[in-house]
C-alpha cells in the first residue's frame, strides 16, 4: 500500500496562472506525508486537490490523476460530498464553529443523520479523546468552541474532522499559528493519529517535518523537487535546491 | 541662521493651525451630538406631552382596548383606538409573513448561489429599490393591486390589510434583502471551508453554518424593516380603504394607526380630545420604534463570543 494516495502528472492552473506542474507523488497508508517548500510553491493548493477544496474556487482547471485506495478522486460519478467525508481536513487557523463544543462535533454526524442523543454523546466523547482534548473540556462541552484557546481550538477542530471518522486527514499548517507547547502537543496527537488514519501535512517549518513525518515532498514553484523518505531527504537529499532548502540557503 | 528662524516659526504657526482645527471640529461634533440629543428628545417629549391629555379625557383601558371608534365633539364621542393598534400589528405581521422568506431568499441567493454578474446587476437594483418614494408603491398599489385582489376575492373592492401588506412586502423587501445579503455575505469563508471540507452540501452550509452565523445581521434587518413597515403612511393610506373598523376579512376596508392620524389629523382643532387622541396614537409608534432601534442596536453590540 506504498501508494495508497497517488497522484500522477498533475497540473493546476487558477485561470491561466499554473500552480501545480506534473505532480507525482505517492503517500502510504497509516503513514505521515508532510509537505514543505518556500511559501507560494503550492503546498496547500495540492492538499486542497486531495479532497476536491478547489472545486469551490472559480476558473481552477485540474488535470491528471489523483486517486486513494485505487478511487480516482475526480472521476466522472465522484461523489464529492462522501469523498470529503472520508478525506477530512484542518486548516491552518483554527475555524470551530460559533457553537458550543458539544454541537462543534456533534455537527458532521448530525448532517449525517445521527439523532440519536446516545450514539451523538458517544461520537463527542470518542472524537475529543481521539484529540486529546477530552479531559481538558468534558465539563464544559456546553460552552462556545470560540472560548477555548488557540491550541484547544485546533484539537477541536481535528475533533471536528474525526468525527465523521474519515480514513485520511489533510492539516494545512495547522500549527502555524500556536504556540510552541500547543504545537508541540499537536504534533504528539498527529502522531498517534496515524495508526487509525493516513495523515498528509504541509507545515512551513522543516524542524517539524523532520520530527513529525515519514515521508517528505520537497516542493518549488509547483514542482514536486524531490520525494523521499523523511530522514534520507534530509540527510541525503539528492536535488541540490533541496538541499539549499533544508540547511536554510533560501526559502 | 536666519532662514532656520524662519522655518521654525513656520512650522509652529502650522502646528498651532492643526491644533486649532482639531479643537473647532471637535467642538463641532459635541455641539451637533447635544443638539440631536435635544431634538430627539423635545419630539418624544412634544408628542408624549400633547398624547398623554386623551386620559383626562379618556379611560386608558378604552383607548387601548375598546373597539369603538367615534370621535366628535359631543357627549357621546368615543375614542377606542383598539382597531388601530390591532390594525397596526396585523398588518405589520402580515407584512414580516410575507416579505421575510421572500428577502431572506433573495439575499442568501444572493450572497451565496448567484454568480458573479447576477449579484452586480441586482444589488444596485436593489439599492434603488430601497430609494424609491413610498407614494410611487402607493399609486402601484392602487393602479395594479387593489383592482388585482378584488378580482382574485370577488369582493367588490381591494382595499384593506391584503393589499396594504402587499405594497409593503414590497416596500420592505430591498431593506431586508440587502442588509440580510450583507451580513451573509460577511460570514468569514471559513466556517464554509470547515463545513465542506467535513462533506456537507451547499444547501446544509448554508442552512447550518451560514445562515446561524449571519443571524444576528438577519434579525437586525427584519427589524428595521419592520420599523420601515410600522411608519409608512403615505403608501398604506392608497390601498388601506381608511374605514375605522375592525377588518373582518384582509379585503375589507380598515384603518391602521398611521393612516388613521393623517386621514383624521387636519380635520381637527388642536385643542381637541380627538387630538390628542391621535397625538398619542403618533406617540406609541414613535416609543416602539425607538425601542426596535434601540433593541437592532443591542444585538449588533453583543460580543461574537459568549
Ligand atoms: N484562490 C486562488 N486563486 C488564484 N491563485 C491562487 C489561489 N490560491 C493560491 N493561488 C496561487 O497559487 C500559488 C500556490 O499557492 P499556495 O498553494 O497557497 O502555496 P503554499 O501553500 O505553498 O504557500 C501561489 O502563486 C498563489 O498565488
Ligand atoms: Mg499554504
Amino acid at each position: 500500500m506504498n501508494d495508497y494516495i497517488n497522484l500522477h502528472d498533475v497540473n493546476l492552473f487558477y485561470g491561466t496562472n499554473q500552480a501545480l506542474k506534473d505532480v507525482k507523488l505517492q503517500a502510504a497508508k497509516h503513514e505521515i506525508t508532510a509537505f514543505i517548500g518556500p511559501s507560494g510553491c503550492g503546498k496547500s493548493t495540492l492538499l486542497r486537490c486531495l479532497n476536491r477544496m478547489n472545486d469551490l474556487i472559480p476558473n481552477v482547471k485540474i488535470t491528471g490523476e489523483i486517486s486513494v485506495a485505487g478511487e480516482s478522486l475526480y472521476g466522472a460519478n465522484t461523489d464529492v460530498e462522501s469523498l470529503r467525508k472520508n478525506i477530512g481536513m484542518v486548516f491552518q487557523a483554527p475555524n470551530p464553529f460559533m457553537m458550543s463544543i458539544y454541537d462543534n462535533i456533534a455537527f458532521g454526524p448530525r448532517r449525517f443523520g445521527v439523532k440519536s442523543k446516545a450514539i451523538l454523546d458517544e461520537i463527542v466523547e470518542k472524537s475529543l479523546r481521539a484529540a486529546v482534548l477530552w479531559d481538558e473540556v468534558k465539563d464544559q462541552l456546553k460552552k462556545s468552541g470560540l472560548s477555548l484557546s488557540g491550541g484547544q481550538q485546533q484539537r477541536l477542530c481535528i475533533a471536528r474532522a474525526l468525527s465523521v471518522e474519515p480514513d485520511v486527514l489533510l492539516m494545512d499548517e495547522a500549527t502555524a499559528s500556536l504556540d510552541p507547547i500547543s504545537t508541540m502537543k499537536i504534533e504528539e496527537l498527529v502522531q498517534q493519529l496515524k495508526k487509525d488514519y493516513t495523515i498528509v501535512m504541509v507545515t512551513h517549518n522543516m524542524q517539524q517535518a523532520a520530527r513529525v513525518s515519514d515521508k517528505t515532498c520537497f516542493f518549488l514553484n509547483g514542482e514536486v523537487i524531490e520525494s523521499a523518505p523523511t530522514k534520507t531527504l534530509f540527510n541525503n537529499p539528492e536535488d541540490k535546491r533541496t538541499e539549499d532548502y533544508i540547511t536554510g540557503r533560501f526559502g | 541662521m536666519q532662514q532656520t528662524n524662519s522655518t521654525a516659526s513656520k512650522m509652529s504657526g502650522r502646528h498651532w493651525r492643526l491644533m486649532f482645527s482639531d479643537q473647532v471640529f471637535k467642538w463641532f461634533c459635541l455641539f451637533s451630538a447635544i443638539v440631536l440629543c435635544v431634538v430627539l428628545f423635545s419630539i418624544v417629549f412634544f408628542m408624549g406631552k400633547t398624547g398623554v391629555l386623551t386620559f383626562e379625557f379618556v379611560k386608558v383601558t378604552e383607548y387601548f382596548f375598546s373597539l369603538n371608534w367615534n370621535p366628535g365633539f359631543d357627549e357621546t364621542a368615543t375614542y377606542g383606538a383598539g382597531i388601530f393598534f390591532i390594525g397596526t400589528i396585523l398588518l405589520t405581521l402580515l407584512t414580516l409573513i410575507i416579505s421575510v422568506p421572500i428577502s431572506v431568499g433573495i439575499a442568501v441567493f444572493l450572497a451565496e448561489i448567484a454568480p458573479t454578474r447576477l449579484k452586480e446587476t441586482v444589488r444596485p437594483i436593489l439599492d434603488l429599490l430601497v430609494g424609491i418614494p413610498s407614494v410611487i408603491y402607493g399609486f402601484l398599489g392602487l393602479t395594479i393591486l387593489v383592482p388585482f385582489v378584488a378580482k382574485v376575492f370577488g369582493t367588490q373592492l381591494g382595499d384593506g390589510l391584503l393589499a396594504a401588506a402587499l405594497v409593503l412586502s414590497l416596500m420592505v423587501l430591498p431593506t431586508i434583502g440587502r442588509i440580510s445579503d450583507d451580513s451573509i455575505e460577511a460570514v468569514p469563508q471559513k466556517y464554509r471551508e470547515a463545513a465542506y471540507a467535513m462533506g456537507c452540501t451547499k444547501l446544509q452550509t448554508i442552512f447550518f453554518v451560514v445562515l446561524p452565523a449571519a443571524r444576528r445581521g438577519i434579525v437586525s434587518a427584519i427589524i428595521l424593516g419592520m420599523t420601515r413597515a410600522l411608519g409608512e403612511t403615505m403608501a398604506v393610506v392608497m390601498v388601506i380603504g381608511n374605514v375605522p373598523q375592525l377588518a373582518e376579512s384582509l379585503v375589507q376596508p380598515t384603518s391602521v394607526l398611521t393612516s388613521n392620524i393623517v386621514m383624521q389629523i387636519m380635520a381637527v382643532p388642536f385643542e381637541s380630545t380627538w387630538n390628542y387622541a391621535l397625538f398619542f396614537m403618533g406617540f406609541s409608534l414613535l416609543v416602539v420604534a425607538l425601542l426596535l432601534i434601540v433593541f437592532v442596536r443591542i444585538i449588533n453590540n453583543r460580543s461574537e463570543v459568549q
